[in-house]
């Protein structure tokens, strides 16, 4: 029987009430009196070096409130890293500067060159028509493989070449792995692209400044993921700015996917321009910005080795992997092709011997950084298709092959670095095979091929490293932050509570999820607790959400924090009902004695709390606590998913006809919103195998500059999903046994689609192995054809 | 968007002298014209619309059997009221875009801009119709001439375009990715006299009659016939969503498909 409120109901989401009445409050809703807009002046090439520029003609165009250059940022610091990733020799990454406006160079196609603060946006976009830029163009750095060769052009004049890092992990004797592969029975060799990616949110991005002369004090608001992190990254290392005189606001925020996480230039701009100005200062992308300045996902060059003994045990993975890291370094660009990609790739197998290469580089073209999934699913896309490329050259099932080699035992020390707590493959696989109907797959080939269309399925596995982690573990890897994060639970007078969080919803229901927990700990209706996030001056100190970390650790403070509120209620109502406090129940919202009738309500003892007439000497008044909850471990969502394919045979148009997640999410708090989470997944997964593709020319042009030419999925363009979130394991390490499941359906997805389009196209007698995303119909054409 | 006069006349008579204005420029349902004025990429001095003139809307049959539409006429309009009478050209105006375009956009309008990925000229060089202006009447072979290039003199206006309603009709519509444009869009229609096939979304050369398909299937109206026929690709547009083999294919499928439709 489905529960109706608390842990494990599908409580339905009350922010969407706000959204769909267009009751929301987004960053562009926000209009403070006098305001100023902002317009960029953008590169339109994609490397060049500035030799002047001449802002006279702008300064005097009507509405003009000032002009700022690169020149105006001498003084302050650039966009910082959030990670320093070590390199296979103990070297430090190169880390080039990254200002807020260019000095010197442009580096790719949307780098802010200049900006024009005036009292309306169309005054501000005639006087940046009339900035007069004069730039010598210099090649444009694109290929990765060629931009890591001795001589090639540098972005960046004063590094000693084009690559960040050469990153190692695993099994660091070549020699060793050498001979793994050597003695292998069998080899299979996969070199792949995982195509970049534009995040695209709804909501294009915003920030909104206002400076207070009269207490120096600032605010932004912005369409941020993580306002405390952004709080402190433009105080302490952008701006100079004392973090107790500057509030950052998230609003509600139309969907983030990563792409706002990090910190941007424009953040910055906009709050030293508000004081600079003495106005308020306001910008909104337009989404032909976004596309050249939000940061990009993905974009991997790989080649994987698999190699398998006699038996088809997997014996070795070795892979070498070109990971562009784009013009600079984004905020948390390093860690995701090292730390959340080359950890993840032993997948749910007990491969013995890995080794990791990764190369990173710079490119002229816009930063790359973590889009949902962020690494893991660069991982995942590597090794399963791999997996499935060598079940069919050894002519063995591939999901027989893939249990074979499944990790059995708990807890697992990989060879990259991770300790997996809990799982079950096989569990996880047997809902899927059920779920997915197997073995109706045959009869459904069949009629598809009645009607000219070849069928494939495709099956994978996925393991994901979620609610990032132990500081203490992160910070030895090169993190240059912590990653726990904190709740603060305010009972009021009359039993209501509030709970101010660190992480921050876009989507992802922790107004109604979160609650659910705290009214499950004391036995009050969820509608009694409120959840407040998004604003630096009301919560404690969080890293905000991504990684689909926010119930696994800022649910776990939250936990933490209602524990202490009932340790302190326990006391108040031990002395109002004249017992010891290690008698007390709390019951249904009712404090009792043990073995009593005794009993005083939840709302008695909060009013208790707060008009403390009668009330324990000991007892400070008052119901408020917060607690900080820094994880042990990471946690290990998995799970196996299936697609099916018809292909089209004649025009090479892919249409996806069932898709089936199984998935293991440990203990779940709302399963409507954990189905929605993996759809919503799915979907984007699916955009990246069968659509998306962020594609610039020879020249650092950004062909794909618009919805016009980027393709977004659409509705009709994905399935019904079947989702099975049956198979539980719960995390043993946190209090709620919640793993996370906002990234899973991306991770997840896009090796099932291409598994299954290879397996239709080899049902039709098609010797094609091999489709790099997106798998589009002229791809799979000329796939056919070649 | 930079600042623009904006006129809105009530007759032919006032728009054509308001077009004769420097600078000035038509404006039908602005599904082009408008998104490309706020990225500043266009900025007439002065915009005439042509939404408010009463005999340029609406949908007629004239003596001939032939069905009139009006210049204003939006997309959705004309899908809803040529269902019954031309079934095929209503499914093309009612896959064109999305809801929102379609009750924006006019068939005027596409016709005039004539971009090389529109469904609309498919329709009109496929069926043989008459592009009408304030000034004559073009027929369709000779108005289309290249990518957003058309037979309009300065400053003259369509106001309705005339299509013969052919015994069997189909447009088979590939759509590009992204913009759902015709990546290849087919628009075949079988007359008495004769069959004519009409490519959009391939060419370099905008909309084009793919007359070895015509003359095939005058002698044999079915699928097979095309077989051995190709489109040559060296004229196809190649870019990231297909190469010019890629369009030169989806030529011959598409048009197998809309014979195999008419069947």
């Amino acid at each position: 029987m489905p529960k109706d409120s608390g842990i494990g109901a599908s409580s339905k989401r009350r922010e969407d009430v706000r959204f769909l009445t267009g009751a929301g409050n987004y960053t562009d809703d926000i209009n403070i009196r006098g305001q100023a807009y902002v317009y960029f002046l953008r590169s339109d090439i994609a490397h060049g070096r500035i030799k002047s520029i001449d802002t006279s003609a702008a300064e005097s165009m009507p509405g003009v409130v000032r002009v700022f250059t690169g020149k105006d940022f001498e003084g302050v610091g650039g966009m910082p890293c959030g990670w320093e990733v070590t390199d296979k020799h103990g070297a430090p990454m190169q880390e080039p500067p990254h200002p807020i406006l260019a000095q010197g160079k442009v580096r790719h196609v949307g780098d802010p060159i200049a900006a024009v603060v005036a009292d309306s946006l169309e005054q501000a976009r005639d006087a940046a028509e009339a900035i007069d830029v004069d730039i010598e163009e210099l090649p444009a750095v694109l290929d990765m493989k060629a931009a890591a060769e001795e001589g090639a052009p540098l972005v960046h004049d004063d590094l000693k070449n084009n690559i960040c890092y050469d990153w190692q992990l695993g099994e660091a004797d070549d020699d060793k792995v050498n001979e793994v592969f050597s003695n292998a029975a069998h080899v299979t060799t996969l070199e792949l692209v995982n195509n970049r990616l534009v995040a695209n949110p709804m909501e294009p991005r915003v920030a909104v400044a206002e400076y207070s002369r009269g207490t120096d004090e600032y605010t932004l608001y912005t369409t941020s993921q993580n306002p405390h992190v952004i709080r402190l990254l433009m105080c302490a290392f952008v701006l100079g700015l004392p973090e107790h005189k500057v509030r950052v606001v998230a609003p509600d925020v139309g969907g983030g996917f990563g792409t706002k996480i990090f910190h941007y230039a424009e953040e910055a701009f906009c709050t030293f321009a508000a004081k600079a100005c003495n106005r308020p200062v306001k910008w909104t992308a337009s989404r032909s910005e976004a596309f050249m300045s939000d940061a990009q996902g993905r974009d991997h060059v790989s080649k994987i080795e698999l190699a398998l003994d006699a038996d088809n045990n997997f014996v070795g993975l070795r892979t070498h992997t070109y990971a562009n890291l784009g013009a600079y370094l984004s905020t948390f660009s390093s860690s995701v092709p090292t730390w959340l990609h080359g950890t993840l790739m032993a997948g749910n197998y007990k491969t013995p011997v890995i080794q990791v290469n990764v190369r990173a580089m710079f490119t002229n073209t816009v930063p790359v950084d973590a889009y949902r999934g962020a690494g893991r699913p660069e991982a995942t896309y590597q090794l399963e298709r791999v997996i499935d490329k060598a079940a069919r050259e050894l002519g063995v099932d591939p999901v027989a092959l893939r249990r074979q080699n499944f990790i059995t035992q708990f807890p697992y020390d990989t060879p990259v670095a991770l300790t997996y707590d809990t799982g079950d493959y096989n569990g996880t696989m047997d809902k899927l095979e059920q779920a997915a109907d197997f073995a109706g797959f045959p009869a459904r080939r069949a009629e598809s091929e009645a009607r000219g269309k070849l069928r494939g399925l495709g099956v994978n596995c996925y393991i994901e490293a979620c609610g990032i982690a132990p500081s203490n573990i992160v910070g030895m890897l090169g993190a240059r932050a912590g990653l726990y994060d904190a709740a603060t639970v305010r009972v009021n007078a009359t039993g209501s509570i509030s709970v101010m969080v660190g992480a921050h919803s876009h989507g992802q229901g922790h107004e109604t999820a979160f609650p659910q927990v705290v009214a499950d700990m004391i036995g009050i209706d969820e509608s009694m607790i409120e959840i407040v996030h998004g604003d630096t001056s009301k919560i404690p100190f969080g890293m905000g959400t991504y990684g689909s970390r926010s119930l696994a650790v800022c649910g776990s403070a939250m936990v933490k924090a209602t524990e202490k509120v009932i340790a302190k209620a326990k006391k108040i109502a031990a002395h109002l009902l004249e017992a010891s406090e290690a008698d007390i129940e709390l019951k249904d919202g009712q404090f009792t004695v043990a073995g009593t009738d005794k009993s005083v309500a939840w709302g008695d003892v909060t009013l208790t709390a707060y008009v403390p007439h009668n009330f324990p000497l000991e007892v400070e008044p008052g119901l408020e606590e917060t607690a900080f909850y820094d994880p042990a471990n990471f946690t290990f969502p998995a799970g196996a998913y299936a697609c099916e394919v018809e292909v089209d045979p004649e025009t090479g148009q892919v249409t996806i006809e069932r898709f089936t997640a199984a998935d293991d999410f440990g203990n779940i708090i709302n399963p409507m919103i954990v189905d929605g989470q993996v759809h919503g997944g799915i979907g984007q997964g699916i955009g990246q195998a069968l659509l998306e593709n962020c594609v610039y020319d020879e020249n650092g042009q950004l062909l794909s500059a618009s919805f016009m030419d980027y393709a977004m999925p659409r509705a009709d363009d994905v399935p019904f999903y079947t989702v099975d979130h049956s198979s539980q394991t719960p995390c043993t390490h946190n209090p709620l046994g919640v793993k996370g499941c906002g990234e899973a359906g991306a991770i997840g997805s896009p090796p099932a689609v291409v598994n299954a389009v290879i397996d239709a196209l080899q049902s039709g007698g098609k010797a094609v192995d091999h489709i790099d995303m997106p798998v589009s119909p002229s791809r799979v054409w000329a796939a056919m054809n070649s | 968007m930079y600042n623009f006069e904006f006129k809105n006349p009530s007759t032919i008579a006032d728009a054509v002298a308001a077009l004769a204005g420097e600078d000035a420029q038509a404006l039908g349902g602005g599904q082009t014209l408008i998104p490309t004025m706020k990225q500043r990429l266009a900025s007439p001095a002065t915009l005439v619309s042509l939404g408010g003139i009463p005999e340029l809307k609406g949908v007629c049959v004239e003596d001939d059997g032939s069905i009139a539409i009006g210049a204003a006429t939006t997309h959705a309009t004309v899908a809803r009221e040529v269902a019954d009478k031309y079934p095929a050209l209503a499914d093309l105006a009612g896959h064109i875009g999305d809801p929102a375009v379609r009750n924006r956009g006019t068939i005027g309008g596409s016709l005039a801009n004539n971009d090389p990925a529109a469904c609309y000229p498919a329709a009109v060089l496929g069926s043989g119709a008459a592009v009408v202006t304030n000034a004559r009447q073009i027929p369709a072979d000779d108005y289309f001439q290249g990518m957003f290039t058309t037979a309009l003199e300065e400053g003259e206006i369509i106001t309705s375009v005339r299509f013969p309603v052919p015994q069997a009709a189909s447009y088979q519509k590939f759509l590009q990715p992204a913009s759902r444009f015709a990546l290849v869009g087919v628009f075949l229609a079988r007359f008495a006299d004769g069959v004519r096939v009409a490519v959009t979304g391939a060419s370099e050369d905008g909309v084009f009659r793919w007359t070895e398909a015509e003359q095939a299937l005058n002698k044999e109206f079915r699928p097979d016939a095309l077989m051995d026929l190709r489109v040559n690709p060296m004229n196809m547009i190649g870019d990231l969503h297909g190469s010019k083999e890629y369009r030169a294919h989806l030529v011959g499928v598409m048009t197998r498909r809309a014979v195999q439709a008419c069947i």
